[in-house]
């Protein structure tokens, strides 16, 4: 199921200069912020969950999510060059698994750890807070990933859809409208992140066999949906 | 011994019918396909490659189906037309990399490296390579597992004489090792020098297929049609008319010129200048209206 060919020419394509810019500002930025909001503020626990919670889990993973689900294999599929892998005697769900577990391993550690640095950063992961979002933004980047994968193998403006996905769906209806909360990665991830902590400073509208359930539903029909694009996939000429 | 079979097949995209019907068998040795842009070889030939599912018809290469079957990418070569090749990597480290996806290693790799001659640039980034250097490293990245079948669509685009020349070198051995080879192109010379056998294909339809001899032959005698303006239109058709290398002029007088068809190309084309002279007659414009290869191809299909 794992080529670790694939592997290592997603790697090196997504890790390239101009992505991997991308990729490390955002974390740069969170860790700014907090150091910032610390000096501040001084190491408050609610503030810490407030900065973890609309920026770092609301905003920042699913932009990194974005940028590795899609950049996975997007990138490939629109210059044409994935007719290397595609020519091979290699199962098509064998180069979207592979491409997943990648886009998984960057968007945490893209994601996950500098959630962690931030936190401890802002109260000494007091309440368990810095740990609680450190594990929605695992959880959250194994969604992500798994989604955008698939946007990436569908759609040529799969950053942009998935830019919108992230910012319009999950940043702003998921914080204001209660339903759209129900179908948003970020509560998933916060009702298991809610369960790590002892307080109420992590919460989520949904519980959390709702939430797991969903979480494993939408990455293995995302991943598998992928892995049957792929399949049927032709690779565009100049003709 | 490998022979790819195309059954019957017609691909349409919407209302748009890309290939139209085509049958044709490909056996070992270099095949051209030739045709002119946008008549439907990519389309076909990405079916070749089991990219792109036959709307009818079935490819299959020695009785196996070529659609949605991975493994038979252990008989297939492929270079894609495009130029798009993880311009990050060295060239070493793309052919190796393409010679893991085989289950095989940097022997393999190494190999084929040296049957394009690019070790001397293996471990420069790709994205520094010139277009033949780029194509040779395709190639290299198509032959790590020695294919039977070896699918190049438009390959000599853009390559220099000397790069052309050494690929077409590169083939020609190719086919004489016994494997299927086959090649698109919209240049009737190039596949001329390469193919021992042609396929023709014209508006998604197959136009012709055999010898080269036979399909140029072809092309040369194909009725030619010239626009002519002189200082006496009508004395010079009174004169060309009586010739059997002539056979129908047209007296344009919106145009002021003569519209002539002329059915033995080498003999009227020594005729007119000689003509012209003997009548006094001054040739102010010749210029043959048809020279398009769309109009020599859509000849081919009348034919």
């Amino acid at each position: 199921m794992y080529d670790p060919t694939v592997a290592r020419l997603t790697y090196r394509a997504l890790l390239g200069r101009r992505r991997a810019l991308i990729l490390g500002a955002l974390p740069l930025l969170l860790i700014v912020i907090a150091v910032a909001v610390r000096g501040l503020v001084g190491a408050d626990d609610q503030t810490a969950a407030d900065v973890l919670g609309g920026l770092a889990l609301a905003t920042m993973v699913p932009i990194i999510g974005v940028i590795a689900g899609t950049g996975a294999i997007g990138p490939e599929i629109d210059d044409g060059s994935v007719i290397y892998l595609l020519a091979k005697p290699l199962k098509r769900p064998t180069i979207i698994f592979t491409k997943l577990i990648v886009a998984i391993g960057v968007t945490m550690a893209f994601s996950a750890v500098p959630t962690f640095i931030a936190g401890l950063i802002l109260n000494g992961n007091g309440q368990q807070v810095a740990v609680a979002y450190t594990v929605a933004a695992l959880v959250a980047s194994i969604a992500y990933a798994a989604l955008f994968l698939l946007l990436g193998t569908v759609s040529r403006h799969a950053v942009v859809f998935g830019l919108v996905y992230a910012l319009v769906w999950e940043a702003l209806f998921g914080s204001l409208v209660a339903g759209a909360r129900t179908l948003s990665v970020q509560q998933w991830a916060l009702a298991v992140g809610h369960k790590v902590t002892d307080g109420d400073l992590v919460t989520s509208d949904v519980s959390l066999p709702t939430a797991t359930v969903l979480l494993i539903v939408v990455t293995v029909l995302a991943t598998w949906f992928a892995g049957q694009k792929l399949r049927t996939l032709t690779p565009t000429g100049d003709e | 011994m490998t022979t790819l079979n195309i059954d019957h097949v017609s691909r349409w995209f919407g209302n748009v019918v890309a290939v139209n019907d085509i049958t044709m068998t490909i056996g070992p040795g270099v095949t051209g396909l030739l045709g002119p842009n946008g008549a439907g070889k990519s389309t076909l030939i990405n079916m070749m490659g089991g990219f792109l599912a036959p709307s009818t018809g079935t490819v299959t290469l020695d009785g196996q189906a070529v659609w949605r079957n991975e493994q038979i990418y252990k008989h297939i070569g492929i270079v894609p037309e495009r130029e798009a090749m993880y311009d990050f990597l060295t060239g070493r480290e793309f052919v190796v990399a393409n010679a893991e996806l085989h289950g095989l290693g940097a022997k393999a790799a190494q190999r084929a490296l040296a049957t394009v001659e690019m070790e001397y640039a293996q471990d420069r980034k790709i994205s520094t390579y010139s277009k033949g250097m780029r194509q040779r490293v395709k190639m290299a990245s198509a032959l790590v597992h020695d294919p039977s079948l070896l699918l190049l669509d438009e390959p000599f685009n853009g390559m220099d004489p000397r790069q052309r020349m050494q690929l077409m070198d590169l083939l020609r051995r190719m086919g004489a090792e016994g494997r299927t080879v086959l090649f698109s192109s919209h240049i009737l010379e190039e596949v001329e020098q390469l193919a021992a056998h042609i396929e023709v294909v014209v508006a998604g339809r197959h136009a012709a297929s055999g010898d080269f001899r036979r399909i140029r032959r072809l092309m040369t005698d194909r009725p030619h049609r010239y626009l002519v303006r002189s200082s006496d239109d009508r004395a010079l058709a009174a004169a060309l008319i009586a010739d059997p290398s002539t056979s129908g002029i047209e007296v344009d007088l919106a145009e002021g010129a003569l519209r002539i068809q002329a059915v033995d190309f080498g003999r009227f084309t020594a005729l007119l200048p000689r003509v012209a002279r003997d009548h006094g007659i001054r040739l102010l414009t010749v210029s043959p209206s048809d020279e398009s290869l769309e109009s020599v191809f859509s000849y081919l299909v009348a034919a």
